[in-house]
């Protein structure tokens, strides 16, 4: 059900053990999703996504810490990951979102998609709200590409 | 934070497939009211109205009196908004792909040289 989540997807001229290790190590992960990152490729792990002032996270006084936890990571294939639930708290369907990558060969490189479902859960909560848009991350609801087309059809120019 | 809680109703209403039905078929007709929306509807009078009222409330479509009936039309600058705002966050997950393409490529063009 593509209700609720989002969907991208880019073509990589790297090989997907290339593309592996940018999306999961911690070191690479600073360089394109948080300014600081705590992650270990394994199911089940916890760890931490930092937003610095000044940083990707804007002009916020203070650190922007939000948990995740690591639910799939089939090596060069699959990884995917909770996000988003409060602090001390388990991630489930009801307090979190799921972002979860997909590598598949191609000539050439490596398609990588990302999928993020669930994001309602955190976007209801008020201040996991305020924290997504503070990092312009998401906080909406359905899927965007549908949503994105039909939007600009209707709205009668091209949505940037 | 009155713009994100704004933002998601506006999603959450747009999101919905009969609304999306309503609004395509307020575009379509100009202006209509519950009872020819809900001919042209596989759903009832009842529902059309609750989808009216959800659309109303975030602003993408408004009622005016023409005798006994309500007939709704559009807003279009509303449905602008909805499309700029959810441009946005597709653009923060494409800039992130985009980031990811770069660092892989360079990593993979510096294991190109060592090989």
């Amino acid at each position: 059900m593509a209700a609720d989540s989002v969907e991208r997807e880019i073509l990589i001229e790297a090989s997907p053990e290339v593309v592996w290790g940018v999306i999961t190590e911690p070191e690479q992960i600073s360089r394109w999703f948080s300014d600081d990152a705590e992650v270990e490729t394994r199911a089940g792990a916890e760890g931490t996504l930092t937003w610095k002032p000044g940083g990707r996270g804007g002009d916020k006084e203070s650190d922007s810490i939000v948990p995740i936890r690591v639910v799939e990571a089939e090596p060069f294939r699959r990884f995917s990951f909770r996000w988003n639930h409060p602090q001390g708290a388990g991630p489930d369907e009801s307090n979190s979102a799921l972002v979860e990558f997909s590598l598949a060969e191609e000539a050439g490189g490596t398609r990588l998609t990302v999928l993020e479902s669930g994001i309602s859960a955190v976007a209801h909560d008020e201040q996991g709200k305020t924290r997504y848009l503070e990092q312009h991350e998401h906080g909406w609801e359905k899927h965007l590409g549908e949503l994105l087309d039909y939007v600009a059809s209707k709205a009668g120019r091209t949505a940037r | 934070m009155a713009a994100v809680a704004e933002d998601d109703a506006l999603w959450a209403a747009v999101a919905d497939p009969t609304r999306r039905r309503v609004l395509d078929s307020l575009l379509e007709n100009g202006e209509a009211s519950t009872t020819t929306l809900a001919e042209g509807l596989p759903v009832t009078r009842q529902a059309v109205a609750k989808h009216l009222a959800v659309l109303n409330r975030v602003g993408l479509v408004a009622g005016e009196r023409h005798g006994r009936e309500v007939r709704y039309a559009v807003l279009p600058e509303r449905l602008d908004e909805a499309a700029e705002a959810m441009a946005r966050v597709a653009a923060q997950w494409d800039r992130r792909l985009a980031r990811i393409k770069r660092l892989a490529e360079s990593v993979q063009a510096e294991a190109g040289i060592d090989s």
